[in-house]
C-alpha cells in the first residue's frame, strides 16, 4: 500500500492527437425499444472535443442531449437502449467496441460525469467522504484512511467549508449547492481529461448556480479538461461555452462558435429560441413564440424534424432531411440556412 | 392612491416544528414573516426570490389555502380572513390560483371538461347548468386549445398544454386576481413564451390583476409592472420593474440580478458579478437583525442588531421601498429598451399560438388511455355536467412518451 497520501496518477494509455482532440463522436445512433415502438433518441450525431475546450450541448427535453452523454459514459441501460451504429472515439480508441473492463478503467480517470440531480445521484446510506474515496479505492487501490484523506483534499478544493469535519456527513446533511460540489469533487477525483456536466445547475438557485459555474470554469482552467456542458439554459451557455451544438429530435441542427451562434444564427430553431426567451437586460421586449411542441421520438416527422413548427418550411422540408453543412463559419442543418443567416 | 384591489398587511405564516415523544412544538419555521404590499387593479406584481424564501407560501396564504398566523388581507374592500362559509366561497370567485406543476395539479382521472368545469359546479350560479359545456369550450378556445378536446384526459396533453388547462380553470369564474405560482418554470424554453404571451393576452382581455410568483428574474421582468424581492420570509425590496431592475438599492437584489446569466456571449466578463458566499440560512432560525447580513457584502455591526424596515429610500432618481440600512442604487444590468424593435416574425410568432395548427392526431397509447378511462368509471364520480368521453385513445400532443405517466 502506498505510504504517501499524495494521489499519483498512473501513466495514461491515452494520448490526444496532435490537434489536442480528445473525443470524437462519429455518426452515432441510439434507439430505445419500448412497448410503444422504437424511440429514435439519437439520429446521427457527430462532434468532437479538444483539450481545454467547453462544448455546450443545447436542447429541450427529449432532444437527446442527455442520452448522448450517457452513451459517451457507457451508462445507457441496454436494453432498452440499442446503439445500431456509430463510434465514440476517445484518443483514437473506439469506446463502443472496447472490452467492458477496459472501458470501466477509463470511466473516472479519463472521462467522468456530473449528474443533474445531486440528491438522487449520491447514495444516501454512505458518508460523502466514503463515496468520493471510492474512486481512489477502486481505481488506485488505496486503503480506507488514504482514500478519506483524498476526499478531504477534494472537498477543500471544491470549497466545502469545514471539509475535515464534514467528510463523514451523509448527503442529506448538505444543501443542494453543497451536494453539487460533492458531485463535482467525485467527478474530478481522478483528474479526468473529459468532464461531462449534465444540467449541473438546473436544480439550483441563481446565486448558487453562479458559484457552481465559477467553480467549474476554475477547475477546467486548472486541469485543461475538455468540458461538455449539457443544458437548456441559453444564458449559461453564453457565459461559459466556446462552442455549442444545438440538438433537436436527436440531431445536431446547428453547431457554431459561441459568438456566431448568438449573433448570426443559421437555423430557424436557434433563431426562434433566441427570440422567444425574455432577457434580463431588455425591457419592453416582444416575445416571439415558436408554435407547437417538440416531436414524439417514436414518430419523428419526415424530412426536417422541425418542419411542422417552422414558419419558413417549404415542400422540400417535409420530404428531405437536411444535412448538417458548413455555412459562413458555422454548421446548420437547414435547407434554407443562407436565407436564415441573411434574413 | 390608485385603485388597490388587494392589500396585504403584516402577513405572518409560521409552521410549528414538532419534536420528541410528546410532539411538543420545538420551534417555528418562519415561512412568511411580516409581508405587506398592495396590488393595483389590472397590474402584474412579480414576486421573486430563491427557493425557501416563502414566495409560494405567500401565494397560498393570499388564496387562504392556508390560514395566516397573523396579519390581514383586504380584498376589494373586504377583510378576507374574517369571512366565513358562504361569504368566503363567494370571495373565492374573485381570486384564483394557477399552480406550478402542470403534471400534478390536474386530476388524472377527470377529463379536461370536468377539470375546467369544476369551478362552475362549486359556484352553480355563475353559469346555468345547460351552458356549462359551452362555457368550458369557450375557455379552451381562449387558452388556445381545441374545444373538441373537452373529453380528453390530462395525460393526453403535453406540459405546455396542461398549463393552459390550469390557466383555463383559473379564469373560469372570471376572477379579478389570479395568483400564478411559477406558471412557466416547468416548461421547455420554446413553450414558455407561448404561455407567457397567453397570460398577457388574457390580462388585456379580462382585465385581470396578476400576482406572478417566480424565481426566473428575466421572466418576471418581462411580465411585471411592479416587483417584490423576497428573502427568508421578508420582502426586502419593492418597486416598479424599472426601479428594481435599473436602480436596485438592496444588496440582495443586486447580487441576485448579477447572478443571472445574460444570453449574449459578448457580455461575457463585462458584467459585474457579485458572488454571494454560503447558502440561505434556515427559516427556522433566521439571523438576527437584517436577515441578509450573514451573506451580505456590505454588512456592518449594526446590521446584526437593527432590523431594517421596508420603507422608501432614495434610489438616485426618486425613491422606492427597500429594507437595507445602507441602501444605495447600483447599476447591475445595463438595460436596453427594445419596445420599438420589430420582431422578425418569419421565425416565430408574436401571437398566441394556436396549438391545433400543429396537432397531429396519429399517435396512439390505447392501453393507457383505456385504463385511465376505465378507472374514472369505476370510481363512479357523481354525474358531471359534461358528456362522457367516447374516444380517449387519440393523443394530441407530440411529446416524447417517456415523459408521460398516465398510471398515476
Amino acid at each position: 500500500m502506498t505510504t504517501t497520501t499524495k494521489s499519483v496518477a498512473p501513466a495514461s494509455d491515452y494520448k490526444p492527437d496532435d490537434s489536442g482532440r480528445l473525443l470524437e463522436v462519429d455518426n452515432l445512433f441510439v434507439e430505445f425499444h419500448t412497448a410503444e415502438g422504437v424511440a429514435k433518441a439519437i439520429n446521427g450525431v457527430s462532434f468532437d472535443l479538444h483539450q481545454g475546450e467547453t462544448l455546450a450541448i443545447l436542447g429541450e427535453s427529449g432532444s437527446g442531449k442527455s442520452v448522448t452523454a450517457q452513451a459517451i459514459m457507457g451508462i445507457l441501460d441496454m436494453p432498452p437502449a440499442v446503439i445500431p451504429s456509430g463510434a465514440i472515439r476517445y484518443c483514437g480508441q473506439d469506446l463502443l467496441t472496447m472490452p467492458e473492463d477496459q472501458r470501466r478503467r477509463a470511466r473516472g480517470p479519463e472521462i467522468s460525469m456530473i449528474f443533474q440531480d445531486a440528491l438522487s445521484s449520491l447514495n444516501p446510506t454512505f458518508p460523502v467522504g466514503w463515496q468520493i474515496g471510492e474512486m481512489f479505492r477502486q481505481h488506485r487501490g488505496m486503503n480506507k484512511s488514504d482514500a478519506y484523506a483524498q476526499a478531504v483534499r477534494l472537498m477543500e478544493r471544491v470549497a466545502i467549508p469545514g471539509a475535515k469535519d464534514r467528510v463523514k456527513n451523509y448527503p442529506h446533511q448538505f444543501s443542494g449547492g453543497m451536494r453539487q460540489r460533492i458531485m463535482i469533487a467525485m467527478a474530478i477525483a481522478l483528474d479526468p481529461a473529459v468532464l461531462i456536466a449534465d444540467e449541473p445547475t438546473t436544480a439550483l438557485d441563481v446565486t448558487v448556480q453562479a458559484q457552481i459555474m465559477a467553480l467549474l470554469a476554475e477547475l477546467q482552467e486548472e486541469r485543461q479538461m475538455g468540458l461538455i456542458l449539457i443544458t437548456h439554459d441559453l444564458g449559461v451557455v453564453a457565459d461559459v461555452a466556446d462552442r455549442a451544438s444545438v440538438m433537436y429530435a436527436g440531431r445536431i441542427v446547428a453547431q457554431a462558435g459561441i459568438e456566431d451562434l448568438y449573433a448570426r444564427p443559421a437555423h430557424p430553431y436557434t433563431r426562434g429560441l433566441l427570440e422567444s426567451i425574455p432577457r434580463l437586460d431588455q425591457k419592453g421586449q416582444t416575445l416571439a413564440a415558436i408554435g407547437g411542441l417538440p416531436p414524439n421520438l417514436t414518430r419523428i416527422p419526415p424530412g426536417c424534424a422541425f418542419n411542422p413548427r417552422c414558419r419558413m418550411a417549404q415542400d422540400i422540408c417535409r420530404t428531405d432531411v437536411p444535412e448538417l453543412r458548413h455555412v459562413a463559419n458555422q454548421d446548420s442543418a437547414c435547407h434554407f440556412a443562407e436565407e436564415v443567416l441573411n434574413g | 392612491m390608485a385603485d388597490v384591489i388587494l392589500k396585504a398587511d403584516n402577513l405572518y405564516k409560521h409552521y410549528p416544528i414538532k419534536g420528541g415523544v410528546l410532539r411538543t412544538t420545538t420551534g417555528q419555521v418562519k415561512a412568511v414573516d411580516g409581508v405587506s404590499f398592495e396590488l393595483q387593479r389590472g397590474e402584474t406584481l412579480g414576486i421573486v426570490g430563491e427557493s425557501g424564501c416563502g414566495k409560494s407560501t405567500l401565494g397560498r396564504v393570499l388564496m387562504r389555502l392556508e390560514e395566516p398566523t397573523s396579519g390581514t388581507v383586504n380584498f376589494d374592500g373586504v377583510d378576507m380572513y374574517s369571512q366565513s362559509g358562504s361569504a368566503m366561497r363567494k370571495l373565492r370567485r374573485d381570486i384564483q390560483i394557477v399552480f406550478q406543476d402542470p403534471y400534478t395539479s390536474l386530476n388524472p382521472r377527470k377529463t379536461v371538461g370536468d377539470i375546467i368545469g369544476e369551478p362552475f359546479e362549486i359556484h352553480p350560479d355563475v353559469v346555468p347548468k345547460g351552458g356549462r359545456k359551452k362555457g368550458v369550450q369557450e375557455l379552451l378556445e381562449m387558452v388556445g386549445l381545441n374545444p373538441e378536446h373537452i373529453n380528453r384526459y390530462p395525460h393526453q396533453f403535453s406540459g405546455g398544454q396542461r398549463q393552459r388547462i390550469g390557466i383555463a380553470r383559473g379564469i373560469a369564474l372570471r376572477p379579478k386576481v389570479l395568483i400564478c405560482d411559477e406558471p412557466v418554470s416547468a416548461l421547455d424554453v420554446s413553450v414558455q413564451a407561448q404561455v407567457i404571451n397567453l397570460m398577457e393576452k388574457l390580462q388585456d382581455e379580462l382585465g385581470l390583476s396578476y400576482i406572478f410568483i417566480a424565481h426566473d428574474l428575466s421572466v418576471v421582468r418581462h411580465i411585471s409592472d411592479r416587483v417584490g424581492v423576497m428573502y427568508l420570509g421578508r420582502m426586502v425590496e419593492l418597486g416598479t420593474e424599472e426601479q428594481i431592475y435599473q436602480r436596485p438599492t438592496h444588496p440582495y437584489t443586486q447580487a441576485l440580478l448579477s447572478a443571472v446569466p445574460v444570453p449574449d456571449p459578448l457580455m461575457r466578463g463585462k458584467r459585474e458579478q457579485i458572488v454571494l458566499t454560503g447558502d440561505v440560512p434556515s427559516p427556522a432560525n433566521p439571523p438576527s437583525g437584517c436577515r441578509f447580513h450573514t451573506r451580505c457584502f456590505k454588512a456592518q455591526d449594526r446590521c446584526k442588531v437593527d432590523d431594517p424596515e421596508l420603507i422608501d429610500r432614495p434610489d438616485g432618481v426618486g425613491e422606492h421601498r427597500s429594507a437595507c440600512l445602507f441602501a444605495e442604487p447600483r447599476v447591475i444590468v445595463e438595460t436596453v429598451d427594445v419596445s420599438d424593435v420589430e420582431v422578425d416574425t418569419r421565425f416565430a410568432s408574436t401571437d398566441v399560438v394556436d396549438l391545433d395548427a400543429f396537432a397531429e392526431d396519429d399517435g396512439l397509447l390505447p392501453a393507457d388511455a383505456a385504463s385511465v378511462a376505465q378507472g374514472s368509471q369505476v370510481v363512479g364520480e357523481t354525474e358531471g355536467p359534461l358528456d362522457r368521453p367516447a374516444d380517449t385513445n387519440r393523443l394530441i400532443d407530440d411529446e416524447p412518451t417517456e415523459q408521460r405517466d398516465p398510471r398515476v
